[in-house]
């Protein structure tokens, strides 16, 4: 089922244009690595104040608020960029360890932000030093900075298990 | 002459121990590529901040020297982690770098994207609202802004780009 749905996604044209094309491929890899590199740049902001490393003077409402939507709009570009690659060699993305692993954290990526949404960030509007970011916040800021990197490892390791330049 | 020269280099310099110790371990490349992309990350948020703050775009309420001092150190840190990952990966495959004309155009923007950073942060040692005192400094510093992102973007494009193009 999964298979067949693969496969009837590599033969779009779209697909076939990338696959086949000598040019297309690289063009939107790069575009993929300029939005990843910000959206782990401007989570890394947010995460380090959830930390209390940097931006210790500023509240933490204050930085998500001019960080997270250049973090949505990078997520955007990364997310349609990764989806054309994906499509040109489908089954292979599919079946590799690397790739499931690469999905596998974003979803963690994914749940660890809905859940400091949902319950970490209570009471955020009070959180303006270090001193007064609770520890769950902390937390949640080391978790997000763990599976990113994670995620950016394991989509090198995906360059390196298909045959494809790295 | 240089050409030829060059090439016996990456031989050579290929076939060093170090070199062959980092082609037979698998996940030494690829590793290395991670922390090298997380320190690109590191660099080209903190360029897009101070340049938003300069076009005042973001961080509006704060001074310009207030927001460099916050980013730029991020720049200045990663750049010895990148020329330290970058030298491990033309040690693993000399030739894929040295002898590719893309790897000299990421070099040069490199260089040029280095003076447009200095250029904006040396003025604020001397005074730190250098780029707010008048309109036409503002100006002054928005054009570089506008300048330098092309720069950061061309050095992330031309980094994937040396995996495509042989020399």
């Amino acid at each position: 089922m999964l298979d067949s749905l693969l496969q009837t996604l590599e033969s779009t044209s779209v697909a076939t244009a990338i696959r086949e094309g000598s040019v297309l491929f690289p063009w939107i890899e790069c575009v993929h690595v300029l939005a990843l590199t910000l959206v782990i740049g401007s989570i890394a902001v947010v995460d380090l104040r959830l930390i209390g490393v940097t931006s210790r003077d500023r509240g933490v409402a204050y930085v998500t608020a001019a960080v997270l939507p250049i973090t949505w709009t990078a997520f955007g570009g990364a997310v349609l960029t990764g989806m054309l690659m994906f499509s040109s060699n489908a089954t292979t993305y599919g079946s590799n360890l690397y790739f499931r692993i690469k999905m596998a954290l974003l979803v963690l990526a994914g749940i660890n932000m809905g859940v400091y949404h949902l319950a970490v960030n209570r009471g955020v509007a009070d959180w303006h030093t270090a001193d007064t970011t609770p520890t769950r916040a902390r937390v949640a800021g080391a978790v997000s900075l763990c599976l990113w990197l994670g995620i950016v490892a394991a989509g090198r390791w995906i360059g390196f298990t298909i045959n494809a330049p790295t | 002459m240089a050409v030829h020269s060059l090439q016996s280099f990456c031989k050579w310099l290929a076939s060093t121990s170090p070199s062959q110790a980092i082609q037979t371990t698998e996940w030494i490349i690829p590793a290395t590529q991670t922390v090298h992309i997380v320190a690109v990350a590191a660099v080209v948020t903190s360029a897009l901040m101070i340049d938003l703050r300069l076009f005042g775009i973001r961080w509006q309420d704060q001074a310009v020297a207030a927001v460099t001092r916050r980013f730029v150190p991020f720049i200045w840190w990663s750049l010895p982690v990148l020329l330290a990952t970058g030298a491990l990966l033309i040690v693993a495959e000399p030739a894929r770098a040295l002898q590719n004309p893309v790897f000299f155009l990421k070099m040069a923007l490199l260089i040029g994207a280095i003076c447009m950073t200095l250029a904006c942060q040396v003025p604020l040692r001397k005074d730190p609202r250098f780029w707010e005192v008048s309109p036409a400094r503002r100006r002054g510093a928005q054009v570089m802004a506008a300048l330098s992102l092309p720069f950061w973007i061309g050095i992330v494009f031309a980094g994937r780009w040396i995996a495509y193009v042989q020399g």
